[in-house]
């Protein structure tokens, strides 16, 4: 079954995590706790004009994208840093093994990249004979348990320390242990070696900065920038949806994004790169490259309402405070990105035939929408979504992959039937009738609807006939 | 390939199916607070450094070397990377001369010392462009005298801040030091020592980059 095949079968997931007692246990524990983080964090500040301004300078970003991406280039080019591009996640997969190779490089080291895992790039080089090693320690943790991240923040959110002391046990024979202070010391002594041994270094990036042609990474660990200024060569590889206009863009964003995301006023790192090591500096790489990567964005870009999506920041804050997500946890959604960004992004990066479960797992609360720090109405773009999935093109040529997979022939010849008998009322009064008369044959199973709930049964009497009665017995 | 996946995505962004995108207005206003003093500054620096597990310490400028060296004697750290042009360097050298500390000096590409940064280095000594008072960090632009790597290998970094360096915000910062303009290659907000909370929300200190961060605030 290929991974992209896995995602639709969302609801036998959704099933068994239900069922997991541990696994709900710690999504509610680490969910609880970052919400109240977030909320402590935007206490001393004017919240909503910080989150206009953030939707601001994201909309701003997007609105010039195409200008501001060759702006981005330029400047790059001319601080040294070498830009790629790639339509998809093959592509990009591409470009970095031919860097790898024009390096002679055998061991890639990562700081983390969602978009890297988005285009399962370790497995990409994998194939190639070059390994990666992921050096954020929820990453690692998550490689060596041969699985993928949980939360787009905090990888390894759905272990708890017992069975991590339990998997560093049994892959890298350490003690077991419930001090996370020695497993944590075990997994850096392990990974400092990694650092001094790697070819290649590499990242993704939190902003990319038109006007100077840097890249900001975003960190508490560190492990960001060991990646990329150890190793002899550096790979920042990011959306083409991550540029911003200014340097003086970032703080407002940053300030959104730690709060946000952590609680944090800010990250122990904020690591700006403009360029590869000059002749008299003593360390940083000697090669850095940006390879932006489209995958199905430029699409996204097309429609006035979907593009709100590309204003995101990642900065997880809408899994957190999501019902659904801390239900179910992240491995659910079987996508890349879970929680309610995966449902609004990963219609448009895989096609709604493999997601189309994906915009319905939601009870429209609207949680998502209230907290997200660049405004976007996750909502609204859901119910968009669940109108693209039925029935993509009624008003004009869609723009979503896969549109109207959801589209049944029998639900189409329903509504037919019944716009049809609601503009005849003859026809209609006869049906209604016959519907009365034959109530005791109406099904007692009905799909979706009664797993959970009883069939209706068509009345007796009309809600029509009431009134009637009733108007003559008070006259 | 990379050329004509270039053009197709420009040309693909640039033809949008809707209309042409206008550009919305940005109010900056919530980034400027009321200016506040130096000792206010001082304050909300010192709060924040400290609740994410740094160490202030406070002393007067003509002074300043015998706080540090006191500091390396509490501590008993010998081997001590700091820089060899910068004055705090300098200054720091000499006042050290006749104790045990071992000064060490970042002169050479990383490639010809890279085990004995990584294995031998006991603390750092760098220098700092200034501080931000509202998210307590440091500013730090490395150079050739004191490369990315000394605020990032060693497990004890030691950063010194003049205090009449703080800057109430990041945005006032880079703002009126010109930044925009002249981006050196490499520049860093540090915010306390390195840490994860990956395992179960648990907090732990020095996961990759140092697991002590002191700030040695100078005052004139
Ligand atoms: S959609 Fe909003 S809340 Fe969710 S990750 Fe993106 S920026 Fe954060």
């Amino acid at each position: 079954m290929s991974s992209q095949e896995a995602v639709r079968h969302f609801h036998p997931r959704a099933r068994d995590a239900l069922n997991n007692p541990r696994i709900r246990q710690n999504f509610r524990r680490a969910m609880d706790g970052l919400m109240q983080k977030r909320a402590t964090a935007l206490q001393d500040h004017d919240t909503e004009a910080l989150r206009d301004l953030g939707a601001a300078i994201r909309q701003r970003a997007l609105s010039q994208l195409p200008d501001l991406l060759e702006q981005l280039e330029a400047n790059c080019t001319r601080n040294g840093i070498q830009v790629h591009w790639a339509q998809d996640g093959d592509q990009a997969c591409q470009i970095i093994t031919d860097i790898c190779q024009q390096q002679g490089a055998r061991s890639v080291i990562k700081g983390k990249s969602m978009v890297s895992e988005e285009m399962e790039l370790n497995h990409h080089l994998a194939e190639v004979g070059i390994t990666a090693l992921e050096s954020d320690l929820g990453e690692y943790i998550v490689q060596l348990a041969e699985e993928t991240p949980s939360h787009i923040i905090m990888p390894a959110i759905h272990k708890n320390t017992e069975e991590i002391s339990e998997l560093l046990h049994d892959k890298t024979g350490t003690q077991r242990s419930q001090d996370v202070d020695y497993l944590t010391a075990s997994a850096r002594a392990q990974m400092r070696q990694a650092f001094q041994r790697a070819d290649v270094g590499l990242s993704g990036a939190n902003f990319a900065i038109a006007e100077t042609g840097t890249l900001c990474l975003v960190e508490n660990e560190g492990n960001g920038r060991m990646s990329t200024t150890v190793p002899p060569c550096h790979i920042a590889v990011t959306g083409i949806e991550k540029v911003v206009q200014h340097l003086a863009d970032v703080p407002p964003l940053l300030s959104l994004l730690t709060r946000s995301a952590t609680g944090q006023h800010i990250t122990t790192y904020l690591n700006m790169i403009t360029g590869p090591r000059k002749a008299e500096e003593q360390d940083g790489p000697q090669a850095v490259h940006l390879v932006l990567v489209d995958n199905g964005r430029s699409d996204i870009y097309q429609d006035d309402q979907l593009l709100d999506t590309l204003r995101c920041i990642r900065c997880g804050a809408c899994m957190n405070h999501c019902p659904v997500y801390t239900r179910v946890g992240g491995h659910t959604y079987g996508t890349t990105y879970p929680g309610p960004i995966g449902k609004i992004l990963m219609p448009h990066l895989l096609g709604l035939e493999d997601t189309r479960d994906l915009p319905s797992a939601s009870s429209l609360c609207g949680a998502c929408g209230e907290v997200c720090p660049v405004r976007i109405p996750i909502p609204e773009l859901l119910v968009r979504l669940r109108r693209e999935a039925v029935d993509g093109d009624s008003s004009r040529p869609s723009v979503v992959r896969g549109h109207g997979v959801k589209r049944h022939w029998t639900e189409v010849g329903v509504w037919r039937a019944w716009a049809w008998l609601n503009s005849h009322p003859r026809c209609y009064r006869a049906a209604l009738r016959l519907v009365m008369a034959l109530r005791f044959l109406s099904p007692r199973r009905l799909g979706g609807w009664t797993r959970y709930r009883k069939a209706p049964r068509p009345a007796a009497r009309s809600l029509h006939q009431h009134l009637l009665q009733r108007n003559r017995s008070s006259s | 390939m990379s050329q004509e996946a270039r053009a197709r995505i420009l040309h693909h962004l640039r033809q949008r199916t809707d209309r042409a995108l206008s550009v919305p207005t940005s109010n900056f206003r919530v980034m400027t607070p009321d200016t506040p003093t130096r000792e206010q500054m001082l304050e909300r620096f010192e709060r924040c450094l400290t609740s994410v597990h740094g160490e202030v310490i406070h002393t007067p400028a003509a002074q300043w070397t015998d706080a540090l060296r006191d500091l390396l004697q509490a501590r008993q750290l010998k081997r001590l990377l700091l820089p060899a042009r910068h004055a705090v360097g300098v200054e720091a050298r000499a006042a050290l001369a006749d104790t045990e500390v071992e000064p060490m000096t970042y002169d050479r590409p990383i490639e010809d010392w890279q085990s004995e940064l990584f294995e031998k280095v006991e603390v750092s000594l760098t220098s700092t462009e200034g501080g931000i008072a509202e998210t307590g960090s440091l500013i730090l632009w490395p150079d050739a005298d004191q490369p990315r790597l000394m605020s990032l290998v060693p497990p004890i970094h030691i950063a010194v801040l003049d205090a009449d360096r703080l800057y109430p915000t990041f945005q006032e910062a880079m703002q009126r030091e010109h930044w925009a303009t002249r981006m050196p290659t490499n520049v860093l907000l540090i915010s306390g020592p390195s840490k994860t909370a990956d395992i179960e929300q648990t907090l732990a200190y020095g996961v990759h980059g140092p697991r002590e961060l002191i700030v040695l605030v100078r005052h004139p």
